[in-house]
């Protein structure tokens, strides 16, 4: 709509004729959707619309940033003044700021889309949600949960160096989980995971999930758990379910591989990180099957765009080969600060933050194997699959994960259930371990990362495939 | 009437009656008008990096007609966007399955009295004011560097239903949360208040850099189970998730809360509120349906005596509302957002030399014969709600304590344990006699917090694993 462009001119333009060396304007338009049942009922159907813009200017060395939801001519210029206002006060307590060149990209881009999600009747989509969750709860789940969420996003992005561009995205996606209450203990079982599976799909994506079909199997499992014995403890052999290795990539690589926070420019909050700058392109990360690649072009993961929220086109580019650290997740200005070349990885969650270095999709590419494969070469270990708990260190290094079920490997076969799978690590000594991946990849989206403050929620994908590693600590209690 | 509050009450009362009108007779239907004012000046590296500000007003409407419920929310807030919220939002209650867990609207009820009126002046400051907060917290820090942020934030809400009942609030809060950085160590400091002169960034950044002075160069530990005095900043995070977990109706109902009720689950020297009326403000006197929010004694002496409650799980429970409704409590339940956990007494500390944060704590360190010290908990994790099992990490300083002494500084550990098991009777050693005021990082919570020390706190790792 060319209205917000000429909205997002008029902050730019203004931010400029107040002393900006550098401004850029972001209007965005979002709709939202989600809807929550319970043991076959509905017990929440939320809808949502937010429209404003996001100034950023650079004065001098600092910058400021100021965001209102009135697109009105008076309202944008002063937005405009204000971030520019802001800038200035930064500069009490100044340091350097810059941003690496760019070419002013103009251009569309919108998500592949087969099937409106907003345009699905909410009628369709409960009877989806309460029919899975009915039949959870009829086969003995004590609580029964089913969620789909929906985003339909467009924005609209000019800069002070001539760029232009509009995009419209959207996502979607939803899961169900049941769960069993012991004596002393809850059990879970999800589908397709805990959080469910999202993309930059229509609501196709989510007709695929087929939820009601795995709703009594995950039902039966969950209460199998409560009977079955604890994840044994020590130094094993462990293989994780693909959904298990994305959220592994996700926390032990991908924020770790995040220019900001290997800058500093996170230390309070979110963490610094594990990884020095001198060691581009010499440090071994992992074994040689550990190919990372950040690609935002990836055909519907959740992580995929057309520009990054500084106007950067969206690429691809290796994080990790055959083992060794190569890339990081960077933007203009972040970028400029470390000496490097390249952005393309800054999104805001909406018309009301800063834009900050993001993950986009960051993933693993395919292995030699299959999971089937891999069981079969193992003699003794741990199958642990759908994550049910993270927590990692703030220099992305020591982790614990826990996951919903994991199953004893012996001599080649999955073997009995074992309930509280936990492991234990430290990021590049795990992932040098790894040494056999299967090929099944598939790009799981994490619609909740958090980081920024004010706080922002992400929307990362992750392509991964279930993945063998060795003498690894399992079985971690309280 | 605070400023601005008369227009948000006016919107309120005009998007009810459009709905009424639109949607017909009976319905159950209520608005809430909410204007943020949020503003941020972040810092790193001994600089300001990111420094933000935005005004934000949305309006929500929720209606429930014919045993179907629908909530839309909209930050278009002319004309045009009122009259498309009531439109969507009737298309959708149309449209949506049966909620059958309806609890109906609140009635008429007044709020409790506020303490003080609300310091506009904390909430409206400008980049300036807050920029010299950040440059006294990095002044003070000294060679070493800085990092954290500077926030202030002033909300007004306005709600109203079909039922007759209307309120309007101002909250106004202010925060300071920062860190100082050595090559081998960081130390922390963090405060909050409803009003910014209570904050004094030049002493938390000498507190912080004291605190990362004293950790420098720290020496692994073995993991295992250690006695602990946990500093106010790492007990705020034990209230949160005791609260949230736990203290939680929904929770409570679907059996996944460690909490019973009358119970003597915790020592006796243990007694935790959600007080609205006390600490930095995380929300108006009212929650997001109406209901008043009053002092809700949680424990007393070690006994389990109530959770919070929306309408929702209060229908559920047999009970009525604590008033503690949000967005998401129709789904994730109803918590505490104002925990505090009751001081011996309450005295001012004083600053004390070496790494503690204050008097308070260095008189629990005292008794320790051998144990450690922990500033800060660290992407704590719950593994399972039942027995409330967490992990996480330590940061931002761990000590080694013998003999009373503070003799070492020690990397940091990761532990996985049962919160309310590491406060049951019995395992409660000592409670500081002062407890500070935090605002949550993560959300709309404050918590008043003293110092700890526990008779155990399971370490289930290392620094190298």
């Amino acid at each position: 709509m060319s209205s917000y462009l000429d909205a997002a001119d008029q902050a730019v333009e203004h931010a400029l004729a107040l002393g900006a060396r550098y401004a850029d304007a972001r209007v965005m338009h979002r709709r939202t959707e989600s809807m929550s049942a319970r043991n076959g009922a509905v017990e929440a159907l939320d809808q949502g619309e937010t429209v404003g813009i996001g100034v950023r200017a650079l004065v001098g060395s600092s910058w400021g940033f100021f965001a209102t939801p009135h697109l009105d001519a008076s309202s944008v210029r002063a937005a405009g003044r204000q971030a520019v206002e802001i800038a200035r006060a930064s500069s009490r307590v100044p340091g350097p700021a810059s941003m690496i060149p760019a070419d002013p990209e103009v251009g569309s881009w919108a998500s592949e889309c087969e099937v409106d999600p907003l345009e699905v009747p909410v009628s369709d989509k409960g009877d989806l949600l309460t029919a899975a969750t009915a039949v959870m709860r009829d086969q003995g789940a004590d609580i029964a949960t089913g969620v789909y969420q929906i985003w339909d996003t467009r924005k609209w992005f000019v800069s002070s160096e001539g760029h232009r561009i509009d995009q419209h995205i959207r996502e979607c996606g939803g899961g169900i989980s049941a769960t069993a209450v012991g004596e002393r203990e809850t059990q879970v079982r999800s589908y397709p995971s805990r959080r469910g599976q999202y993309g930059t799909r229509g609501w196709e994506l989510v007709t695929e999930l087929d939820l009601a079909a795995h709703a009594a199997r995950i039902a039966d499992e969950a209460q199998a758990l409560l009977r079955a014995p604890q994840c044994p403890s020590g130094q094993t052999t462990l293989i994780l379910g693909g959904e298990q290795l994305a959220l592994q990539i996700h926390e032990s690589v991908g924020h770790a591989i995040e220019l900001d926070r290997i800058l500093g420019w996170e230390a309070a909050y979110a963490g610094t990180s594990w990884l020095d700058l001198d060691q581009l392109g010499s440090l071994r990360y992992g074994s040689e099957l550990m190919n990372i690649v950040i690609d935002a072009t990836y055909p519907g993961a959740l992580g995929s765009f057309g520009y990054d929220d500084e106007g950067t086109k969206a690429g691809k580019r290796d994080a990790v080969r055959n083992g060794i650290w190569t890339g990081v997740l960077a933007g203009r200005e972040s970028a400029a600060v470390a000496g490097l070349d390249y952005g393309g990885s800054v999104r805001s969650m909406d018309w009301s933050r800063l834009p900050i270095v993001r993950m986009t999709n960051v993933g693993l590419e395919p292995g030699p194997h299959t999971l089937d494969e891999i069981i079969a070469a193992t003699d003794d270990g741990v199958f642990m699959d759908l994550n049910r708990s993270w927590s990692i260190d703030d220099k992305r290094l020591n982790f614990q994960f826990g996951c919903e079920v994991g199953y004893e490997v012996k001599n080649g076969k999955l073997g009995r259930m074992v309930k509280n799978p936990t492991y234990t690590g430290i990021g590049p000594t795990f992932w040098q371990s790894m040494d056999m991946l299967s090929d099944e990849i598939v790009p799981w989206g994490t619609p909740n990362c958090g980081k920024g403050q004010p706080g922002q929620v992400g929307h990362t994908g992750h392509p991964a495939a279930p993945a063998r590693f060795q003498n690894v600590r399992v079985g971690v209690r309280g | 009437m605070s400023p601005d509050t008369g227009a948000r009450t006016e919107t309120a009362e005009r998007v009810l009656e459009a709905a009424r009108t639109a949607v017909g007779g009976s319905a159950d239907v209520d608005v809430t008008v909410e204007h943020e004012h949020l503003a941020l000046t972040r810092f790193a590296n001994s600089y300001i990096h990111q420094n933000v500000a935005s005004d934000t007003d949305t309006v929500t409407l929720r209606i429930h007609a014919d045993g179907r419920t629908a909530v839309n929310a909209t930050t278009v807030t002319d004309d045009a966007g009122l009259a498309a919220l009531v439109e969507r939002t009737v298309a959708a209650v149309r449209l949506s399955p049966a909620d059958p867990g309806w609890a109906g609207l609140s009635s008429r009820a007044p709020l409790p009295v506020a303490s003080a009126e609300p310091d506009l002046a904390t909430g409206g400051a400008g980049p300036e004011a807050r920029a010299e907060q950040v440059k006294a917290y990095v002044d003070a820090v000294g060679d070493l560097t800085a990092a954290g942020f500077y926030r202030n934030r002033l909300v007004v809400t306005a709600y109203t239903n079909s039922e007759g009942q209307a309120l309007h609030g101002t909250v106004v809060e202010a925060a300071i949360d920062g860190i100082a950085k050595t090559a081998s160590s960081d130390g922390a400091s963090r405060q909050a208040s409803r009003r910014m002169s209570d904050l004094n960034g030049a002493a938390l950044g000498a507190r912080a850099a004291a605190k990362a002075l004293a950790s420098r160069d720290p020496v692994e530990i073995e993991p295992g189970e250690y006695e602990v005095v946990l500093e106010p900043t790492a007990v705020s995070d034990v209230l949160w998730v005791l609260g949230g977990y736990g203290f939680n109706g929904k929770s409570l109902t679907e059996g996944t809360s460690f909490v019973r009720l009358g119970e003597q689950q915790f020592d006796p020297s243990v007694s935790l509120v959600d007080d609205p009326l006390s600490g930095p403000a995380a929300g108006p006197l009212f929650d997001s349906e109406g209901t008043p929010r009053d002092r809700l004694e949680l424990v007393r002496d070690g006994v389990t005596r109530a959770v919070a409650h929306d309408r929702r799980s209060a229908r559920e429970a047999g009970v009525t509302s604590t008033g503690h409704a949000g967005a998401s409590s129709a789904v994730e339940g109803a918590e505490p957002i104002n925990v505090r956990l009751e001081p011996t007494v309450d005295l001012t500390p004083t600053e004390v030399e070496g790494p503690a944060a204050d008097s308070s704590v260095q008189a629990l360190v005292a008794q320790v014969r051998r144990g450690l010290l922990v500033t800060d908990h660290w992407y704590t994790r719950c593994l399972d709600p039942r027995r409330l099992v967490m992990t996480g990490l330590t940061r931002n300083g761990v000590w080694l304590i013998e003999n009373g002494e503070i003799t070492r500084p020690v990397k940091n550990l990761r532990f996985t344990q049962s919160y309310p098991e590491a406060l049951a009777p019995g395992r409660v050693l000592g409670i500081g006699t002062h407890a500070p005021a935090f605002a949550s990082k993560y959300g709309a919570y404050s918590a008043m917090a003293p110092a700890l020390r526990l008779a155990g706190w399971n370490f289930t790792g290392g620094a190298s694993g």
